[in-house]
């Protein structure tokens, strides 16, 4: 049976009592100690690559000949002894070397990947192609909320935690919007009223207020509030010696297992890292150096990191990454790569059963090309966003969460 | 007499209301109600002034703006806003993008001749070339040093200075220097300098930090300096309304340089004018056509005879043939099928845009027109009827009945409540109708309906972030000479201007608007615009005498609520507790700081209602 001392003690919450002086539990505990699930809530965090990363380097299809015709100056060397070849995964797949922190990951069996996999839509703009993958409606441009806000299973606004969605950065990210709350937070530490007597008279007026709609509001913000500041007000050290990686995926990646770890009712979180529209000057001196493999160390530290801070917590939490869509198969005059197609996709974490490269592989001969130029679609995005949200979080409406997503092929990276 | 003649109208206007609805608002609430609902929120002085003149008679005239004199004020605010004047075409080519980098890297495309536009291209094009490689001097490589233009010492003020101190910097150098020392500063001092710095030296400022961002920076500050300043505050009110009608995402792609012409060409003379007309202007406008990818969209057999029989890469597009029908016109309920939307789009195949080097107009292309017949919505187009094909669409859709009604309830949304009575919205479709889709006849039965006085509905809409934050500015009387950090604070509360990415554009209902984030922005915002926090905003602070009662009724034009006002009494009362006294060898506690009232009433769930 759950009992709300219990869930108090187990709870990062239990900290802010002495932090308000207030010694009274905010209206959110109250309620949520009264719900009646009491499972420790399943998480699912996507990592959004925005500009469209070149899916064939970084995971290397190097039993592919034509992979090496196709890119005489990009491609990476096959595994061998030498720095800066492809790290093998399978006798025909390869990581990025500068992704080297994720093939131990692999080798353990954490890391599933997944390849040839993007929208049915065959746009190739930066912009309609992320909207579709957030809306999780390709091909629909009206689609009003995102499908990471409606994975959420609806639940009566009393009982939800007002911190069940969240997305770093200042905006909302177009993939959290949607009917459930969901909060953009740039920075734990400032999601806050920042003047002190404010902060408090706001709270009591709008305790007070008889405006109905504005007093839930006020309710859930202050709860939030004081839940974010209770759990950046001691100094958090990552766990198992992982170290985040200084860039802004790594802090929000930090905060991100922060909430996680305090057990104030996550469920969903979304963070994005941009940079990967390497139209010139993809690679530096060799095609391990360079811009995609500064971005990927960044990329793989940060994720990496993560799944070392989380330790036995990742039990409960699945990572996903993905981009728009893929890059040409062929590299251009510029020793960079433009707009494709199908690309690759991450997931480790809860049951995910990892060290395996799944999906189809299309090819890359001239005739298996998609629009002879990009790597073919053989696997939905929404077959493996899709998966997680039906075995993982165990939402089992999919036709809900991607509406006029008939038939799911999911690839098994969990098993049933 | 002829004021005894206004008072009279006023008598007979609440006379024949009176006997519509028991529950109606008294005279002294209608007028407030009113300008809650068509302006951006009334400013110190314009009840009494809309009393003067009669509430009817105020209605009548801002349902012609033409007849009101603008502010003068908003003109010079506005003067300097180039990018929101200039052509499509000229605004590529003076406010360059990455595109028109690599072409001009490509030697496709000619340098600006502009000297600072130039200089800021140039320092692009090293950056673009070595791409991160370079540190930052290498790219900056100034003719003159800064060190020519400032001493160290100004340097240093400039990084950590107040804002007055850097204000005196900056003013010392001469104006005919000022284009240099753009030219000279790092990206960091740029930043650093442009709150400090005049409006003409901020825009230099600015375009060294990156030319295409100019045309967002001038359509927010043009948008907010009209909402705050015009005198033709419903007009506004409607630009605002129809551009997120029909909506355009400023980023994406080239329709950077297109938005200023959208909204000026395409919404801003039809808002108050025929629905038909605006239908007409926006399905041309190379904006829409490029964010709903109309111009991209190519007959089948045109699109397959080109690429001689290899699987075709471009095709029938429907995209902007679904939100036609779905958002700008029928409604999703409208009574449409898939094979209508279908129908649609080949009616708009062929109405494209020119190419960017040849000004990206709008044309028609009958080559990949389809020229087949088509249905739609039962109605037979016959084939070969080429341009006309999506005129004739666009007037089937202009007279359908559920076009009269999805417009009428949107618009009694944004002005009447978030559900609307369907009373009313019958009595505006039916105006809409009978006058042919004449908008200004359909608000003019709006603002008269016993409806829009009820009782019920009275301060009962939650203000979008942009009414939040320019009716805050318009309330405190404050001076706004530098409006793009207001449209950053808009940002924060969640309604990024020109940059809903999703054809609905904002919602028109409260919901979107309450939520934790939003609600802690628009709190935040109210102390800081109070505090005179916010850069570009100043606040007399000498306005804040008197209770808080009294201020509140000052900002939000009623009373507060009694549970309101006494959390703020309280916050005043506690603030006004002397520290206590000082104990011998330990330093006295610091004097709490004063309550901001003002701040507190902006941030209050008073304040968030209109």
């Amino acid at each position: 049976m759950f009992s709300r001392r219990l869930f108090l003690k187990g709870s990062g919450i239990a900290l802010y009592g002495a932090a308000t002086g207030a010694g009274l539990a905010p209206g959110w505990l109250a309620r949520a100690a009264e719900a009646t699930n009491p499972s420790r809530k399943k998480v699912l965090v996507a990592v959004f690559q925005r500009g469209a990363v070149d899916g064939l380097n970084m995971v290397v299809p190097f039993g592919e000949p034509a992979y090496y015709q196709l890119r005489p100056n990009l491609a990476l060397p096959k595994p061998n002894s030498k720095e800066g070849s492809a790290l093998d995964l399978d006798g025909f797949f390869g990581l990025h070397p500068s992704l080297a922190p994720l093939k131990a990951m692999f080798d353990s069996n954490a890391l599933a990947i997944v390849d040839a996999v993007g929208s049915p839509d065959p746009t190739r703009s930066h912009f309609d192609a992320q909207d579709y993958m957030e809306s999780g409606t390709p091909g629909r441009k009206a689609t009003g909320d995102g499908w990471l806000n409606r994975c959420l299973v609806s639940t009566a606004a009393s009982t939800g935690s007002p911190v069940r969605a969240v997305s770093m950065g200042a905006e909302l990210a177009r993939a959290l919007r949607g009917v459930n709350p969901a909060l953009a937070v740039n920075n734990l530490g400032e999601f806050k009223v920042r003047d002190e007597a404010g902060a408090s008279t706001f709270e009591t007026m709008y305790a007070a207020t008889l405006d109905k709609a504005m007093q839930e509001t006020g309710r859930d913000t202050f709860d939030a509030v004081k839940m974010l500041q209770a759990v950046q007000k001691q100094t958090y050290v990552p766990a198992n010696g992982g170290k985040y990686p200084g860039g802004a995926l790594g802090r929000n990646l930090q905060q991100i297992a922060q909430l996680i770890k305090a057990d104030i009712g996550l469920e969903v979180a979304f963070t994005d890292v941009g940079g990967w529209d390497t139209h010139v000057n993809e690679i530096g001196a060799t095609p391990a150096q360079g811009q995609l493999s500064n971005l990927l160390k960044d990329f793989g530290a940060a994720l990496a990191a993560f799944y070392q801070d989380m330790g036995d917590r990742m039990s409960d939490v699945v990572l996903a990454t993905m981009s728009e869509f893929g890059r040409t198969a062929k590299e251009n005059g510029n020793r960079g790569t433009d707009h494709g197609h199908a690309n690759v996709m991450f997931a480790f974490g809860g049951g995910i059963r990892g060290g395996k490269v799944y999906g189809e592989w299309p090819g890359l001969a001239p005739n298996q090309l998609y629009e002879n130029r990009d790597l073919a679609v053989t696997t939905d995005f929404r077959d493996v966003l899709g998966e997680l949200v039906v075995r993982h979080l165990g939402n089992q409406n999919i036709s809900s969460v991607f509406p006029g997503y008939s038939r799911p092929r999911f690839r098994g990276l969990i098993g049933t | 007499m002829r004021k005894l003649a206004c008072v009279l109208v006023g008598v007979l206007t609440l006379v024949a209301l009176a006997g519509a609805s028991s529950a109606k608002l008294s005279k002294q609430d209608q007028i407030l109600h009113a300008l809650n609902r068509l302006t951006y929120g009334p400013r110190p002085g314009d009840v009494e002034a809309v009393e003067q003149l009669g509430l009817k008679k105020w209605i009548d005239l801002q349902l012609h703006p033409d007849r009101i004199p603008e502010n003068p004020v908003l003109a010079a605010k506005l003067a300097p806003l180039e990018s929101l004047r200039i052509s499509q075409a000229d605004a590529a080519r003076n406010y360059p993008n990455p595109q028109l980098l690599r072409a001009i890297a490509a030697g496709r495309e000619k340098m600006p001749e502009d000297p600072l536009t130039r200089a800021a291209v140039e320092r692009m094009l090293r950056r673009f070339k070595t791409k991160k490689g370079a540190p930052e001097e290498e790219i900056l490589d100034p003719a003159v040093p800064l060190e020519a233009l400032v001493t160290p010492a100004q340097i240093k003020t400039l990084r950590t200075g107040t804002l007055e101190q850097r204000r005196e910097v900056l003013s010392s150098v001469p104006e005919d220097k000022w284009d240099e020392l753009a030219i000279a500063m790092p990206a960091g001092l740029r930043g650093q300098s442009m709150p400090a710095a005049s409006e003409e030296l901020r825009r230099k400022l600015l375009l060294m930090n990156a030319p295409q961002a100019m045309i967002a920076f001038d359509l927010s500050e043009g948008k907010l300096y009209r909402a705050i300043y015009s005198n033709r505050q419903l007009q506004e009110q409607l630009v605002d309304f129809w551009y997120n009608h029909f909506n355009v995402f400023l980023e994406k792609g080239a329709d950077r340089m297109m938005v200023p012409t959208y909204e000026r060409e395409s919404i801003r003379p039809f808002v108050l004018g025929k629905f038909r007309d605006l239908l007409s202007a926006t399905a041309k406008s190379p904006a829409m056509l490029f964010y709903l990818d109309n111009w991209e969209s190519v007959a089948p057999e045109a699109a397959n005879a080109r690429n001689k029989g290899k699987k075709s890469t471009r095709g029938l597009n429907e995209n902007y043939g679904r939100e036609l029908l779905e958002l700008h016109t029928l409604g999703v309920d409208g009574g449409y099928t898939q094979k209508d939307v279908t129908e649609v789009a080949r009616c708009f195949t062929g109405w494209t845009i020119r190419q960017p080097r040849e000004g990206g107009d709008f044309f028609f292309n009958d080559r990949i027109h389809d020229k087949g017949e088509k249905v739609v919505l039962g109605v037979k187009i016959p084939a070969g009827g080429g341009k006309q094909d999506a005129e004739k669409v666009l007037d089937i859709l202009a007279n359908h009945p559920s076009t009269a009604k999805f417009i009428s309830k949107k618009l009694a949304q944004r002005f009447v409540s978030d559900n609307p009575p369907p009373k009313l919205i019958d009595k505006m479709a039916k105006t809409f109708r009978s006058k042919h889709g004449d908008i200004a006849e359909v608000l003019k039965t709006m603002f008269n309906a016993d409806e829009f006085y009820a009782q019920t509905i009275y301060r009962a809409k939650v203000k979008t972030p942009l009414e939040m934050i320019v009716s805050a500015v318009r309330a405190t009387g404050a001076d706004v000479d530098f409006a793009f950090p207001l449209a950053n604070q808009i940002a924060q509360l969640g309604q990024p201007l020109y940059r809903k990415l999703e054809p609905t554009g904002y919602s028109n209902t409260s919901n979107e608007w309450l939520n934790s984030a939003g609600l802690l922005a628009r709190m935040n915002f109210g102390l800081a615009l109070a505090q005179n926090k916010i850069v570009g905003a100043k606040v007399e602070p000498m306005k804040w005498d008197g209770t808080p009662a009294e201020i509140g009724r000052r900002l939000v034009l009623v009373d507060l609520s009694p549970q309101t006002l006494e959390a703020i009494e309280q916050a005043v009362d506690k603030a006004a507790i002397p520290p206590p006294a000082p104990v011998a060898g330990k330093k006295a506690a610091p004097k709490p700081p004063p309550v901001s009232v003002a701040g507190l009433v902006l941030g209050s769930p008073e304040f968030q209602r209109r």
